[in-house]
Protein backbone atom coordinates (compact mmCIF):
# COMPACT_ATOMS: atom_id res chain seq x y z
CA UNK A 1 0.00 0.00 0.00
CA UNK A 2 1.33 3.17 -1.07
CA UNK A 3 2.11 5.58 1.87
CA UNK A 4 -0.60 8.88 2.15
CA UNK A 5 1.00 11.97 3.14
CA UNK A 6 -2.15 14.63 3.46
CA UNK A 7 -0.94 18.67 3.76
CA UNK A 8 -4.32 20.39 4.62
CA UNK A 9 -3.30 24.27 3.92
CA UNK A 10 -1.91 25.53 0.15
CA UNK A 11 -0.56 28.72 1.92
CA UNK A 12 3.25 28.97 2.44
CA UNK A 13 3.66 26.49 4.86
CA UNK A 14 1.44 24.11 2.89
CA UNK A 15 3.12 24.62 -0.41
CA UNK A 16 6.78 24.74 0.67
CA UNK A 17 6.28 21.33 3.12
CA UNK A 18 4.43 19.75 -0.46
CA UNK A 19 7.16 20.74 -2.59
CA UNK A 20 10.09 20.05 -0.66
CA UNK A 21 8.77 16.34 0.15
CA UNK A 22 8.28 16.01 -3.38
CA UNK A 23 12.07 16.73 -4.16
CA UNK A 24 13.24 14.65 -1.34
CA UNK A 25 11.45 11.28 -1.88
CA UNK A 26 11.43 11.46 -5.75
CA UNK A 27 11.87 8.16 -6.07
CA UNK A 28 9.25 6.88 -3.58
CA UNK A 29 6.64 8.87 -5.84
CA UNK A 30 7.95 7.85 -9.03
CA UNK A 31 7.26 3.92 -7.68
CA UNK A 32 4.29 4.77 -6.20
CA UNK A 33 5.11 4.13 -3.11
CA UNK A 34 4.18 7.47 -1.84
CA UNK A 35 1.08 9.73 -2.91
CA UNK A 36 1.24 13.71 -1.46
CA UNK A 37 -2.02 15.76 -0.98
CA UNK A 38 -2.53 19.71 -1.12
CA UNK A 39 -6.18 20.41 0.55
CA UNK A 40 -6.82 24.17 -0.49
CA UNK A 41 -9.77 26.63 -0.39
CA UNK A 42 -8.22 28.27 -3.63
CA UNK A 43 -6.64 28.40 -6.77
CA UNK A 44 -4.65 31.69 -6.03
CA UNK A 45 -1.76 31.95 -3.68
CA UNK A 46 -1.62 35.31 -2.85
CA UNK A 47 1.94 36.51 -1.49
CA UNK A 48 0.47 38.45 1.54
CA UNK A 49 3.61 40.54 2.74
CA UNK A 50 3.26 42.20 -0.65
CA UNK A 51 -0.49 43.54 0.38
CA UNK A 52 1.48 45.87 2.82
CA UNK A 53 2.57 48.02 -0.42
CA UNK A 54 -0.88 47.76 -2.07
CA UNK A 55 -2.57 50.90 -0.15
CA UNK A 56 0.58 52.91 -0.55
CA UNK A 57 0.59 52.52 -4.28
CA UNK A 58 4.05 50.77 -3.86
CA UNK A 59 2.78 47.72 -5.36
CA UNK A 60 0.01 46.66 -8.40
CA UNK A 61 -2.44 43.71 -7.48
CA UNK A 62 -1.64 41.44 -9.98
CA UNK A 63 2.20 40.84 -8.62
CA UNK A 64 0.67 39.78 -5.38
CA UNK A 65 -0.68 36.33 -7.50
CA UNK A 66 0.23 33.50 -8.42
CA UNK A 67 -1.52 30.43 -9.73
CA UNK A 68 -1.25 27.60 -7.00
CA UNK A 69 -1.53 24.44 -9.43
CA UNK A 70 1.65 26.49 -10.98
CA UNK A 71 3.67 26.69 -7.55
CA UNK A 72 3.19 22.90 -7.01
CA UNK A 73 4.83 20.28 -8.54
CA UNK A 74 3.11 17.89 -10.58
CA UNK A 75 3.33 15.03 -9.05
CA UNK A 76 1.15 16.17 -5.52
CA UNK A 77 -2.55 15.93 -6.29
CA UNK A 78 -4.48 19.36 -5.17
CA UNK A 79 -7.71 20.53 -4.54
CA UNK A 80 -9.53 23.25 -4.38
CA UNK A 81 -12.30 21.77 -1.31
CA UNK A 82 -11.68 23.17 1.78
CA UNK A 83 -11.69 20.93 4.29
CA UNK A 84 -14.39 21.06 6.96
CA UNK A 85 -13.49 18.24 9.89
CA UNK A 86 -10.14 16.59 10.30
CA UNK A 87 -10.31 13.62 12.02
CA UNK A 88 -6.90 12.56 13.99
CA UNK A 89 -8.26 8.92 15.17
CA UNK A 90 -10.02 7.92 12.19
CA UNK A 91 -7.02 9.68 10.29
CA UNK A 92 -9.21 10.68 7.77
CA UNK A 93 -9.84 14.46 6.54
CA UNK A 94 -13.62 15.61 5.37
CA UNK A 95 -14.13 17.75 2.77
CA UNK A 96 -17.19 20.39 1.91
CA UNK A 97 -17.62 18.16 -1.18
CA UNK A 98 -17.86 15.45 0.90
CA UNK A 99 -14.43 13.60 -0.34
CA UNK A 100 -12.97 11.82 2.55
CA UNK A 101 -8.97 11.88 2.86
CA UNK A 102 -7.70 9.07 4.59
CA UNK A 103 -3.65 9.38 5.81
CA UNK A 104 -0.41 7.96 6.92
CA UNK A 105 0.69 11.41 7.92
CA UNK A 106 -0.86 14.67 7.86
CA UNK A 107 0.03 18.03 8.21
CA UNK A 108 -1.84 21.14 8.83
CA UNK A 109 -1.08 24.45 7.53
CA UNK A 110 -4.48 26.39 8.15
CA UNK A 111 -2.82 29.33 8.93
CA UNK A 112 -4.69 32.12 10.65
CA UNK A 113 -7.71 34.67 9.87
CA UNK A 114 -9.01 38.12 10.85
CA UNK A 115 -11.28 38.52 13.30
CA UNK A 116 -12.28 42.07 13.28
CA UNK A 117 -15.82 41.24 14.09
CA UNK A 118 -14.48 39.96 17.73
CA UNK A 119 -14.26 43.88 18.63
CA UNK A 120 -17.75 45.24 18.21
CA UNK A 121 -18.09 48.41 15.77
CA UNK A 122 -14.05 47.73 14.14
CA UNK A 123 -15.03 46.36 11.04
CA UNK A 124 -17.46 49.03 10.49
CA UNK A 125 -14.97 52.12 11.61
CA UNK A 126 -11.30 50.82 10.75
CA UNK A 127 -9.41 49.93 7.88
CA UNK A 128 -6.56 47.28 7.68
CA UNK A 129 -4.27 45.67 5.16
CA UNK A 130 -3.93 42.34 6.43
CA UNK A 131 -6.15 40.92 3.54
CA UNK A 132 -6.66 42.17 0.03
CA UNK A 133 -10.19 43.63 0.15
CA UNK A 134 -9.16 44.94 3.44
CA UNK A 135 -5.73 46.66 1.36
CA UNK A 136 -7.83 47.95 -1.69
CA UNK A 137 -10.45 49.82 0.83
CA UNK A 138 -7.76 51.00 2.59
CA UNK A 139 -6.04 52.53 -0.70
CA UNK A 140 -9.28 54.03 -1.30
CA UNK A 141 -9.21 55.75 2.32
CA UNK A 142 -5.94 57.25 2.16
CA UNK A 143 -6.17 58.77 -1.69
CA UNK A 144 -9.15 60.13 -0.12
CA UNK A 145 -7.67 61.50 3.35
CA UNK A 146 -7.22 65.21 3.71
CA UNK A 147 -5.29 65.08 7.18
CA UNK A 148 -6.64 64.84 10.39
CA UNK A 149 -6.25 62.58 13.38
CA UNK A 150 -5.16 58.99 12.26
CA UNK A 151 -5.18 56.15 14.38
CA UNK A 152 -2.91 52.85 13.91
CA UNK A 153 -4.55 50.48 16.75
CA UNK A 154 -2.49 47.21 16.90
CA UNK A 155 -4.45 44.03 18.51
CA UNK A 156 -3.21 40.77 19.91
CA UNK A 157 -3.13 38.14 18.55
CA UNK A 158 -1.62 38.90 14.89
CA UNK A 159 0.70 37.66 12.47
CA UNK A 160 4.09 39.08 11.04
CA UNK A 161 4.54 41.41 14.27
CA UNK A 162 6.82 43.75 12.50
CA UNK A 163 3.99 44.36 10.30
CA UNK A 164 2.29 47.51 12.69
CA UNK A 165 5.30 49.73 13.10
CA UNK A 166 5.73 49.57 9.42
CA UNK A 167 2.22 50.46 8.31
CA UNK A 168 3.18 53.03 10.65
CA UNK A 169 6.12 54.57 9.15
CA UNK A 170 4.60 53.71 5.57
CA UNK A 171 2.01 55.95 6.51
CA UNK A 172 3.89 59.00 7.90
CA UNK A 173 5.79 59.03 4.91
CA UNK A 174 2.89 58.41 2.33
CA UNK A 175 0.91 61.81 4.22
CA UNK A 176 3.78 63.49 4.04
CA UNK A 177 4.71 62.76 0.52
CA UNK A 178 0.92 63.84 -0.05
CA UNK A 179 1.30 67.36 1.52
CA UNK A 180 -0.95 66.38 4.55
CA UNK A 181 1.29 65.68 7.44
CA UNK A 182 1.51 68.92 8.69
CA UNK A 183 -1.97 68.94 8.75
CA UNK A 184 -1.89 65.57 10.55
CA UNK A 185 -1.25 63.70 13.47
CA UNK A 186 -0.76 59.80 13.99
CA UNK A 187 -1.42 58.11 16.83
CA UNK A 188 -0.02 54.26 17.47
CA UNK A 189 -1.86 51.63 19.58
CA UNK A 190 -0.13 48.61 21.45
CA UNK A 191 -1.39 46.07 23.50
CA UNK A 192 1.67 45.85 26.17
CA UNK A 193 4.00 48.05 27.97
CA UNK A 194 6.33 48.98 24.79
CA UNK A 195 5.98 50.19 21.11
CA UNK A 196 6.91 46.53 19.80
CA UNK A 197 7.23 43.31 21.70
CA UNK A 198 10.68 42.52 20.49
CA UNK A 199 12.56 45.54 23.27
CA UNK A 200 15.65 45.94 21.17
CA UNK A 201 12.60 47.25 18.28
CA UNK A 202 10.71 49.02 20.69
CA UNK A 203 13.98 50.78 21.73
CA UNK A 204 15.12 51.63 18.23
CA UNK A 205 10.90 52.40 16.96
CA UNK A 206 10.82 55.23 20.47
CA UNK A 207 13.14 58.12 19.34
CA UNK A 208 12.16 57.10 15.81
CA UNK A 209 8.41 58.28 16.61
CA UNK A 210 9.94 61.13 18.72
CA UNK A 211 11.98 61.92 15.79
CA UNK A 212 8.83 62.08 13.15
CA UNK A 213 6.39 63.45 15.79
CA UNK A 214 4.24 59.98 15.93
CA UNK A 215 2.64 59.57 19.49
CA UNK A 216 1.80 56.38 21.55
CA UNK A 217 -0.68 55.24 23.60
CA UNK A 218 0.59 51.49 25.14
CA UNK A 219 -1.39 48.73 27.28
CA UNK A 220 -4.12 49.64 24.73
CA UNK A 221 -6.35 46.83 23.72
CA UNK A 222 -9.15 47.81 21.89
CA UNK A 223 -12.84 47.08 23.55
CA UNK A 224 -15.08 48.91 21.04
CA UNK A 225 -15.04 51.49 18.59
CA UNK A 226 -18.21 53.37 17.59
CA UNK A 227 -17.92 54.44 14.19
CA UNK A 228 -20.51 56.90 14.56
CA UNK A 229 -18.29 59.16 17.26
CA UNK A 230 -15.70 58.19 15.88
CA UNK A 231 -14.00 56.82 18.87
CA UNK A 232 -12.10 53.91 19.86
CA UNK A 233 -12.23 52.75 23.43
CA UNK A 234 -9.57 50.48 25.52
CA UNK A 235 -10.28 47.60 27.95
CA UNK A 236 -7.70 49.83 29.63
CA UNK A 237 -10.54 52.30 29.89
CA UNK A 238 -8.80 54.72 27.38
CA UNK A 239 -10.79 56.62 24.53
CA UNK A 240 -9.46 57.85 21.44
CA UNK A 241 -11.24 60.14 18.62
CA UNK A 242 -9.96 59.54 15.51
CA UNK A 243 -10.40 60.83 11.55
CA UNK A 244 -8.79 57.45 10.31
CA UNK A 245 -8.97 54.44 12.01
CA UNK A 246 -6.32 51.83 10.76
CA UNK A 247 -6.14 48.92 12.58
CA UNK A 248 -4.04 45.16 12.88
CA UNK A 249 -7.33 42.93 13.87
CA UNK A 250 -7.03 40.29 16.15
CA UNK A 251 -7.02 36.94 14.68
CA UNK A 252 -8.07 33.38 15.13
CA UNK A 253 -6.79 30.09 13.59
CA UNK A 254 -8.86 28.09 10.92
CA UNK A 255 -12.50 27.17 11.62
CA UNK A 256 -12.13 23.47 10.99
CA UNK A 257 -9.62 23.66 13.44
CA UNK A 258 -11.69 24.87 16.09
CA UNK A 259 -14.59 22.66 14.74
CA UNK A 260 -12.96 19.18 15.00
CA UNK A 261 -11.91 20.12 18.26
CA UNK A 262 -8.11 20.38 17.72
CA UNK A 263 -7.74 23.57 19.30
CA UNK A 264 -8.83 26.84 21.36
CA UNK A 265 -9.40 29.76 19.23
CA UNK A 266 -8.07 26.91 16.26
CA UNK A 267 -4.85 27.11 17.43
CA UNK A 268 -3.64 23.90 17.49
CA UNK A 269 -1.33 22.56 20.58
CA UNK A 270 1.79 21.68 19.21
CA UNK A 271 5.17 20.32 20.15
CA UNK A 272 7.47 23.51 19.98
CA UNK A 273 10.31 20.91 19.04
CA UNK A 274 9.20 17.95 16.94
CA UNK A 275 6.01 20.21 15.59
CA UNK A 276 3.71 17.58 16.16
CA UNK A 277 -0.12 17.88 17.30
CA UNK A 278 0.33 17.19 20.63
CA UNK A 279 -0.79 13.15 21.38
CA UNK A 280 -0.43 12.60 17.58
CA UNK A 281 3.00 11.19 16.10
CA UNK A 282 1.46 10.95 12.49
CA UNK A 283 -0.10 14.58 12.69
CA UNK A 284 2.49 17.81 12.49
CA UNK A 285 1.43 21.11 12.98
CA UNK A 286 3.25 24.17 10.48
CA UNK A 287 2.64 27.53 10.40
CA UNK A 288 0.74 30.49 11.95
CA UNK A 289 -1.71 27.99 13.48
CA UNK A 290 0.49 26.06 15.98
CA UNK A 291 -0.18 27.33 19.29
CA UNK A 292 3.86 28.28 20.01
CA UNK A 293 4.65 30.81 21.54
CA UNK A 294 6.68 32.89 18.79
CA UNK A 295 6.52 34.97 15.68
CA UNK A 296 3.67 34.28 13.32
CA UNK A 297 5.58 35.07 10.27
CA UNK A 298 6.35 33.63 6.96
CA UNK A 299 9.71 32.78 8.03
CA UNK A 300 8.47 30.73 10.91
CA UNK A 301 6.46 29.14 8.89
CA UNK A 302 9.19 28.57 6.07
CA UNK A 303 12.01 26.98 8.72
CA UNK A 304 9.22 25.10 10.33
CA UNK A 305 8.20 23.77 7.00
CA UNK A 306 12.04 22.67 6.54
CA UNK A 307 12.12 20.66 9.73
CA UNK A 308 9.06 18.85 9.01
CA UNK A 309 10.26 17.86 5.21
CA UNK A 310 13.44 16.48 6.89
CA UNK A 311 11.46 14.60 9.30
CA UNK A 312 8.86 13.08 7.40
CA UNK A 313 11.67 12.39 4.81
CA UNK A 314 13.58 10.82 7.52
CA UNK A 315 10.74 9.49 9.04
CA UNK A 316 8.96 7.22 5.32
CA UNK A 317 13.05 5.99 4.46
CA UNK A 318 14.36 5.11 7.94
CA UNK A 319 12.08 5.47 10.30
CA UNK A 320 12.90 7.79 12.68
CA UNK A 321 13.04 11.62 12.98
CA UNK A 322 15.95 13.52 11.51
CA UNK A 323 15.89 17.00 14.03
CA UNK A 324 14.35 19.51 15.82
CA UNK A 325 13.15 22.96 15.52
CA UNK A 326 15.47 25.57 16.82
CA UNK A 327 12.61 27.88 16.90
CA UNK A 328 14.61 30.41 14.30
CA UNK A 329 12.67 33.62 13.20
CA UNK A 330 14.13 36.15 10.71
CA UNK A 331 12.25 39.42 10.02
CA UNK A 332 13.11 42.07 7.41
CA UNK A 333 11.68 45.55 9.48
CA UNK A 334 10.85 48.45 6.81
CA UNK A 335 11.65 51.54 8.79
CA UNK A 336 10.47 53.97 6.25
CA UNK A 337 10.15 54.03 2.62
CA UNK A 338 13.48 53.77 1.94
CA UNK A 339 15.18 52.07 4.83
CA UNK A 340 15.12 48.46 6.50
CA UNK A 341 16.46 46.38 9.30
CA UNK A 342 16.49 42.79 10.42
CA UNK A 343 16.04 41.15 13.23
CA UNK A 344 16.36 37.75 13.79
CA UNK A 345 16.43 35.10 17.58
CA UNK A 346 15.58 31.58 18.11
CA UNK A 347 14.91 29.32 21.49
CA UNK A 348 18.20 29.96 22.55
CA UNK A 349 19.41 33.30 20.52
CA UNK A 350 17.53 36.45 22.00
CA UNK A 351 16.72 39.37 19.10
CA UNK A 352 19.30 41.75 17.99
CA UNK A 353 18.24 44.36 15.15
CA UNK A 354 21.33 45.88 13.15
CA UNK A 355 20.89 49.58 12.04
CA UNK A 356 18.43 50.70 9.74
CA UNK A 357 20.34 50.74 5.72
CA UNK A 358 19.25 51.42 2.49
CA UNK A 359 20.76 47.88 1.89
CA UNK A 360 18.59 46.40 3.75
CA UNK A 361 15.35 47.59 2.27
CA UNK A 362 16.52 46.99 -0.66
CA UNK A 363 17.15 43.27 0.22
CA UNK A 364 13.54 42.94 1.48
CA UNK A 365 12.27 44.26 -1.94
CA UNK A 366 14.33 41.57 -3.31
CA UNK A 367 12.73 39.00 -1.30
CA UNK A 368 9.49 39.93 -2.23
CA UNK A 369 10.48 38.76 -5.70
CA UNK A 370 12.45 35.69 -4.33
CA UNK A 371 9.34 34.37 -2.28
CA UNK A 372 7.94 32.42 -5.30
CA UNK A 373 11.25 30.47 -5.53
CA UNK A 374 10.90 29.79 -1.49
CA UNK A 375 7.19 28.98 -1.91
CA UNK A 376 8.77 26.36 -4.66
CA UNK A 377 10.70 25.02 -2.07
CA UNK A 378 14.17 26.14 -4.46
CA UNK A 379 15.25 28.60 -1.28
CA UNK B 1 -12.14 23.10 40.43
CA UNK B 2 -11.89 26.50 38.26
CA UNK B 3 -10.84 25.68 34.44
CA UNK B 4 -6.85 26.78 34.02
CA UNK B 5 -5.22 26.85 30.94
CA UNK B 6 -1.38 26.85 30.86
CA UNK B 7 0.62 28.79 28.40
CA UNK B 8 4.24 28.25 28.96
CA UNK B 9 6.18 31.34 27.54
CA UNK B 10 9.49 30.61 28.28
CA UNK B 11 12.12 31.84 26.31
CA UNK B 12 9.53 33.34 24.08
CA UNK B 13 11.16 36.67 22.26
CA UNK B 14 8.06 37.53 20.37
CA UNK B 15 5.67 38.32 20.97
CA UNK B 16 6.07 37.32 24.93
CA UNK B 17 4.64 36.26 27.59
CA UNK B 18 2.13 39.23 27.71
CA UNK B 19 1.09 39.45 24.50
CA UNK B 20 0.46 36.02 24.87
CA UNK B 21 -1.76 36.31 28.17
CA UNK B 22 -3.64 38.98 26.26
CA UNK B 23 -3.92 36.53 23.88
CA UNK B 24 -5.11 33.38 25.56
CA UNK B 25 -7.67 36.15 28.13
CA UNK B 26 -9.60 36.17 25.00
CA UNK B 27 -10.17 32.94 24.36
CA UNK B 28 -11.79 31.73 28.39
CA UNK B 29 -14.47 32.55 29.88
CA UNK B 30 -15.24 35.23 32.96
CA UNK B 31 -14.35 33.27 35.96
CA UNK B 32 -11.55 30.84 34.33
CA UNK B 33 -7.70 31.66 34.82
CA UNK B 34 -4.72 31.51 32.76
CA UNK B 35 -1.36 30.26 34.42
CA UNK B 36 1.72 31.87 32.56
CA UNK B 37 5.55 30.99 32.63
CA UNK B 38 7.81 33.56 31.59
CA UNK B 39 11.72 33.78 32.02
CA UNK B 40 11.30 37.23 30.75
CA UNK B 41 12.23 40.35 33.71
CA UNK B 42 10.06 42.49 31.92
CA UNK B 43 7.47 40.74 32.00
CA UNK B 44 7.34 40.00 35.50
CA UNK B 45 6.88 43.88 35.82
CA UNK B 46 4.49 44.63 33.22
CA UNK B 47 1.84 41.41 33.77
CA UNK B 48 1.12 42.50 37.10
CA UNK B 49 0.88 46.13 35.30
CA UNK B 50 -1.49 45.21 32.62
CA UNK B 51 -3.80 42.59 34.65
CA UNK B 52 -4.36 45.54 37.15
CA UNK B 53 -5.05 48.03 34.38
CA UNK B 54 -7.38 45.81 32.81
CA UNK B 55 -9.28 44.93 35.93
CA UNK B 56 -8.53 40.67 35.99
CA UNK B 57 -7.39 39.03 39.52
CA UNK B 58 -3.80 38.67 40.04
CA UNK B 59 -4.23 34.96 41.71
CA UNK B 60 -0.56 33.84 42.32
CA UNK B 61 2.63 35.44 41.26
CA UNK B 62 5.58 33.24 41.74
CA UNK B 63 9.15 33.45 41.08
CA UNK B 64 10.69 30.11 40.67
CA UNK B 65 14.34 29.34 40.04
CA UNK B 66 14.60 30.61 36.62
CA UNK B 67 11.36 31.72 35.93
CA UNK B 68 8.05 33.33 36.83
CA UNK B 69 4.99 31.52 37.53
CA UNK B 70 1.73 33.78 37.12
CA UNK B 71 -1.94 32.80 37.22
CA UNK B 72 -4.73 35.28 36.30
CA UNK B 73 -8.04 35.02 36.65
CA UNK B 74 -10.12 36.91 34.09
CA UNK B 75 -12.72 39.06 35.58
CA UNK B 76 -15.05 40.61 32.85
C1 LIG C 1 0.32 42.45 5.48
C2 LIG C 1 1.16 41.27 5.85
C3 LIG C 1 2.55 41.40 5.87
C4 LIG C 1 3.34 40.32 6.19
N1 LIG C 1 4.70 40.50 6.16
C5 LIG C 1 5.50 39.48 6.47
C6 LIG C 1 6.92 39.63 6.42
O1 LIG C 1 7.44 40.67 6.04
N2 LIG C 1 7.69 38.59 6.79
C7 LIG C 1 7.16 37.42 7.21
O2 LIG C 1 7.90 36.50 7.55
N3 LIG C 1 5.80 37.22 7.26
C8 LIG C 1 4.97 38.22 6.89
N4 LIG C 1 3.61 38.04 6.94
C9 LIG C 1 3.04 36.80 7.52
C10 LIG C 1 3.00 35.61 6.60
O3 LIG C 1 2.37 35.92 5.38
C11 LIG C 1 2.28 34.46 7.28
O4 LIG C 1 2.79 34.29 8.57
C12 LIG C 1 2.46 33.16 6.50
O5 LIG C 1 1.76 33.24 5.28
C13 LIG C 1 2.00 31.96 7.30
O6 LIG C 1 2.02 30.81 6.51
P1 LIG C 1 0.93 29.68 6.74
O7 LIG C 1 1.17 28.68 5.66
O8 LIG C 1 0.93 29.26 8.14
O9 LIG C 1 -0.46 30.41 6.49
P2 LIG C 1 -1.04 30.98 5.12
O10 LIG C 1 0.06 31.32 4.20
O11 LIG C 1 -1.99 32.03 5.50
O12 LIG C 1 -1.79 29.74 4.50
C14 LIG C 1 -2.86 29.10 5.12
C15 LIG C 1 -3.68 28.47 4.03
O13 LIG C 1 -4.62 27.56 4.60
C16 LIG C 1 -5.79 27.66 3.87
N5 LIG C 1 -6.92 27.15 4.64
C17 LIG C 1 -7.57 27.73 5.68
N6 LIG C 1 -8.60 26.98 6.06
C18 LIG C 1 -8.60 25.89 5.26
C19 LIG C 1 -9.46 24.76 5.14
N7 LIG C 1 -10.52 24.62 5.94
N8 LIG C 1 -9.18 23.83 4.20
C20 LIG C 1 -8.11 23.98 3.39
N9 LIG C 1 -7.28 25.04 3.44
C21 LIG C 1 -7.53 25.98 4.37
C22 LIG C 1 -5.91 29.14 3.55
O14 LIG C 1 -6.74 29.36 2.44
C23 LIG C 1 -4.47 29.49 3.24
O15 LIG C 1 -4.18 29.35 1.87
C24 LIG C 1 2.76 39.09 6.56
C25 LIG C 1 1.38 38.94 6.52
C26 LIG C 1 0.57 40.01 6.16
C27 LIG C 1 -0.90 39.85 6.12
Amino acid sequence: MATKIVIVGGGLAGTIIANGLCRQLKSEMRGGGLSITVIGTTDQHMYQPGLLYLPFGRTREAELFRDQRKLLDRKIVFFVDPANNIDVDKQEVTTDSGRVHGYDYLVIATGSRLMPQNIPGLAEGAHWLYDLEGARKMRVALDEFEGGKVIVNVNAPHKCPVAPLEITFMLHDFLKAKGVMDKSEITYTYPIGRLHSLEPVAEWALPEFTRLGIKSEIFFNAKQVNPDAKTIESEEGVTLGYDLLITVPPHQGAQVIEDSGLGKGGWVPTNKDTLHHEGSDNVFVCGDTTNIPISKAGSTAHFEADTIVDNLTSLITEGRMARNYDGKVFCFVETGMKSGTYVWFDYETPPNPGPPSQMVHWSKLAYNRLYWLSAKGLL
Amino acid sequence: MTERQLVDARGAACPGPLMELIAQIKLVNVGEEVEILSSDKGSASDIPLWVAKVGHEMVENEKQDNHWSMVVRRAK
